[in-house]
């Protein structure tokens, strides 16, 4: 009789995926420079792993950052006890002002509306809690980030509904797609309550214009819907135009703020996920008075709220960081980009991220998502990479892969990329020419001002990017 | 349609009560020695404040573990990075090692069975997740912790039913109130998953005894439900009878082969034991692997900071700090408690003989001018309003009996102790006072007697007479 719950033994927690088996392909074959460098590459964590020496830097110059050092140990006490789920003020302070400053100071936060949560995962599922009751739904762009199934669903009984999007318009949200998705809903007599959408794009690596962020708005407002706008990649943009958050998009429209709410973490924009730094910041008093509450069950902990109060209440570091991360990342995309497109792999075109979303529908034997992962366990098993299909991202069409970049050395990239082209002339892909050391050299000192002046369209016409219509990419049938 | 969800608009968040009331109270008046000294004096938090200067020291002789580096050479980066459910290694084998050393090292814990959460508030709903469906219902022993009416129900639609337990016995567990209870929960058509305890018990602070837990493991055993014990307080047991854990006696019986052993399960937390609850650190023990496996995964909503984990591995690990640790804080502790306990004396108030917890279980009966909860309600905002201190009336524990409070002691000074009780003998010579007059001015019929009452142990409690209302 004393049968565990359904939720624990059922697949809820979305393990089964095979987003999760690439990752345990990897665990028991991790490549090591010299330990296993035959071992699987980690091309599947988006985690970003470029600028810790800054931090460091930064923390070994700063020891009351920590509660536990000589400078910092007579915060001890009071830090070890504080468990107001409001809290540190500080901490607060410090993120509401560092959200800012990632929006280019457009826009301002009220410390009083951030409300803390265990990482964004965390987060996600308490704005569900909030937000709707088992059995309705909300609305997701495909593709996206699979452990929103887990999140969104696992135990709050609410149900997800795609909103398909797909490569003809470069995987673009339109409103033509959020009507029939919801108007399908409607049929099937599933209860909307909210619209969710990941910008920056989790796996996609861009983000949505303006024009498109209204629409979006003017969508929920005539649905009465909720918007969710997770943002947690929200400066790992690298490249121009400049990021527009939600927060900003409601400033210059009509809209019910009741509906608006953001989701935001440190894990990737700062490369903390160990810290499980996770944001609720909801535009609704409601909203953010429940997940105060409901936040008991997974707060920050104070040692930590600690640090990153000190740290992200230092303008002149936040703003050199911010500067330098985009720098770091910028570089290490745009090789990584050219670099596959000299082997005749393009992906689509994207200026935000920790990872590009890689075309190999070339490669595909047919186009079925059969052929996506016989093609996929190629890749893990002989070219040694892990990397993720789409459609462990509900992609609707196969032959897309995540491709992360941001969480290794460049040595080791230059490792996967050879791998990468071996594989490719072996299987008679693409006729490659030697690899030159010199390219990768003398292309690009890129000096990114902080103004993010430069221009996409000189991106566009330098010889050394392929774009997807490229006929080296036509070449193959 | 409703724009937000049911949980929103309910109130099983349980901020309503008066647990959390009189804490607003005194944050709108808190008391200070120098800046504020007439101000409400905190009793009705559960914070070992005791001990500090020990982490501290220790900090100070650690340098490695305080400054993110192993040997000298930074492991920032590797911390920062580490967000793995599964939890630092060395930080679940010294977890573990500890909770057996909090056990005398009578049972030992495998660090595999362990799943690290983000306080034993999440410990405890996470548990609920994994073993109850929405509609399916605990049993508790009255009086319990007001947050588990939020941490067992609000997000997860399990039920509470509680155990009443009475003065009559010391608040003990019996058969018939178990039995009791289960009959409840069918008649409101609640299927019964298991039964929760806390041990040491909040808020009485006394250890359950060994036929207690002999009684409850029949009982799941013969219903062939759940047991969580609640253990958060085990580090806490300042004097005899010592901590006797659940899983001791489930292994002096010889019960580890058996069907009863996988629905055991243990919640722990460093809140309590070490004074450390901002760094949210609580923890799941299973024998049972399936709900380990499904806990660990759900504890992706509220891992450990890896931050946390690494500077707390460390310590646990010093075995020189965490025997010196215990056996200082337990001195504390008891001291404070005896403090407490005789300050009470003075003022002619008991309380329940406890051995545990930061906290005592005192009797207000003979103070309320009706065996009634309203009257509770009545000297308890007395007591926050006018004798300025805030402690927590027993029906926000959801205690069955009218007159019992919940005071708490390691959170504040021996001074402000000190205050506290003066304050509070005052309140009660001047109830005293007042009710003379009151009848000689009014020539009641009724007579009313006010009896010194003395410490109660378990002897004197049944001779203690009942005062006449």
């Amino acid at each position: 009789m004393a049968a565990i719950s359904k939720i624990a033994t059922g697949n809820g927690h979305g393990e089964n995926s095979a987003y999760f088996d690439g990752w345990k392909a990897y665990e028991t074959n991790p490549f090591h420079p010299t330990d296993r460098p035959d071992g699987v590459i980690q091309m599947g964590l988006a985690e970003n792993q470029l600028c810790f020496d800054f931090i460091e830097k930064w923390l070994m110059e700063h020891p009351e950052a920590s509660i536990c050092t000589a400078e910092g140990v007579s915060k001890f006490k009071e830090t070890a006890l504080f468990q107001d789920y409001h809290g540190i003020p500080e901490f607060r302070q410090a993120v509401a002002k560092f959200m800012g400053k990632v929006r280019g100071d457009r826009v301002k936060f009220d410390p009083d509306r951030i409300v803390m949560s265990g990482g964004a995962t965390g987060a996600h599922e308490m704005v569900a809690f909030c937000l709707a009751d088992p059995g309705e739904a909300f609305l997701v762009p495909t593709p996206y980030y699979p452990g929103f199934d887990r999140d969104l669903r696992w135990r709050t009984g609410v149900e997800l509904v795609p909103v398909v999007c797909d490569s003809a318009n470069d995987f673009k949200i339109t409103i033509d797609s959020l009507q029939s998705a919801y108007h399908k809903a409607q049929e099937a007599n599933i209860k909307i309550k909210g619209l969710l959408i990941t910008n920056p794009s989790n796996p996609l690596g861009t983000f949505m214009d303006k024009e498109t962020l209204k629409n979006i708005i003017n969508f929920v407002n005539e649905k009465n819907i909720h918007l969710i706008g997770d943002e947690i990649y929200a400066a790992t943009v690298f490249m121009e135009p400049e990021f527009v958050s939600i927060s900003e998009v409601i400033e210059e429209v009509e809209c019910n703020r009741d509906l608006i709410h953001i989701v935001y973490s440190l894990s990737k924009d700062m490369g903390f996920p160990g810290f499980r730094v996770g944001i609720v910041y909801s535009y609704n008093d409601t909203v953010t008075s429940c997940a105060r509450k409901m936040s008991s069950f997974g707060l920050v902990s104070s040692q930590t709220q600690h640090l990153i109060a000190t740290m992200l209440s230092n303008d002149e570091f936040i703003d050199n960081f911010v500067a330098e991360s985009r720098e770091r990342l910028f570089k290490r995309h745009k090789y990584f980009t050219w670099a596959l497109s000299q082997i005749g792999i393009c992906s689509l075109k994207s200026n935000a991220g920790l990872f590009i979303w890689m075309d190999l529908r070339k490669l595909l034997k047919e186009k079925t998502f059969e052929a996506e992962m016989d093609l996929w366990r190629v890749i893990i098993d002989e070219v040694k990479l892990n990397v993720s299909p789409g459609s462990s991202f509900h992609c609707h069409e196969p032959g897309w892969f995540r491709v992360c970049f941001a969480n290794m050395d460049i040595n080791s990239m230059e490792i996967a990329l050879s791998r990468i082209r071996n594989f490719m002339v072996k299987n008679n892909e693409t006729m490659v020419p030697p690899r030159n050391k010199l390219w990768r050299r003398t292309s690009l000192k890129l000096s990114l001002s902080r103004s993010l002046s430069r221009k996409m369209d000189d991106f566009i016409m330098s010889p050394s990017i392929m774009s997807p219509q490229s006929p080296l990419v036509q070449a193959r049938t | 349609m409703g724009l937000l969800s049911r949980k929103v608009t309910c109130n099983s968040h349980g901020q309503d009560s008066s647990y959390f009331l009189g804490w607003q109270e005194y944050e709108k008046n808190p008391y200070h020695e120098v800046n504020n000294p007439q101000g409400i004096i905190q009793m009705g938090l559960a914070e070992n404040q005791l001990s500090f200067d020990l982490p501290e020291s220790w900090l100070a002789k650690n340098a490695d573990a305080a400054g993110f580096k192993r040997d000298g050479q930074s492991i920032f980066k590797e911390l920062a990075l580490f967000q793995d459910y599964h939890g630092l290694p060395a930080f679940k084998k010294a977890l573990v090692d500890f909770m057996a050393e909090i056990r005398g090292n009578k049972v030992t814990f495998d660090p595999s069975h362990i799943v690290l959460t983000a306080g034993a508030t999440s410990a405890n709903e996470t548990l609920m997740f994994c073993l109850a469906e929405q509609g399916d219902a605990f049993l508790l022993p009255t009086p319990y912790y007001p947050g588990f009416d939020r941490d067992l129900k609000w997000r997860t639609g399990v039920e509470i039913v509680p155990i009443q337990c009475t003065s009559s016995n010391r608040f003990q567990i019996t058969a018939p109130a178990l039995d009791e209870a289960y009959q409840q929960a069918q008649r409101k058509n609640l299927r019964v998953k298991g039964v929760l305890v806390t041990n040491p018990s909040n808020p009485l602070g006394t250890t359950m005894r060994r036929d207690e837990l002999d009684l409850l493991i029949n009982f799941i055993t013969d219903k062939e439900i759940h047991l969580i014990s609640d253990e958060i307080y085990s580090g806490t047991v300042f004097s005899s009878p010592g901590f006797v854990s659940i899983m001791e006696v489930l292994k002096d019986r010889s019960l580890e082969q058996t069907p009863v052993w996988e629905r055991v399960h243990i919640v722990y937390s460093l809140s309590k034991d070490l004074g450390l609850p901002g760094f949210r650190v609580g923890a799941i023990y299973s024998n049972d692997p399936i709900v380990v496996a499904a806990a660990t995964k759900m504890s992706s909503f509220g891992l450990v900071s890896s931050q946390t984990q690494y500077l707390l591995s460390a310590m646990l690990s010093d075995k020189k700090f965490t025997k010196e640790y215990m056996a200082k804080n337990h001195k504390r502790l008891q001291k404070q408690q005896s403090r407490l306990v005789s300050g009470l004396e003075k003022a002619g108030i008991g309380c329940l003989e406890s051995n545990a917890g930061l906290f005592c279980w005192v009797d207000m009966r003979h103070l309320l001018s009706s065996n009634t909860f309203e009257a509770e309600m009545e000297l308890w905002k007395r007591i926050v309003y006018d004798v300025k201190l805030n402690i927590s009336p027993g029906s926000s524990c959801h205690c069955s009996e009218p007159g019992w409070f919940r005071v708490c002691f390691a959170n504040i000074s021996e001074d402000t102790l000190k205050l506290a009780m003066q304050r509070l003998k005052s309140f009660v010579d001047s109830v005293a006072i007042n009710n003379q007059n009151h009848q000689e001015l009014k020539n009641s019929r009724k007579k009313f007697r006010t009896k010194w009452v003395f410490r109660l142990s378990f002897q004197s409690f049944h001779d203690r007479e009942q005062d006449e209302r």
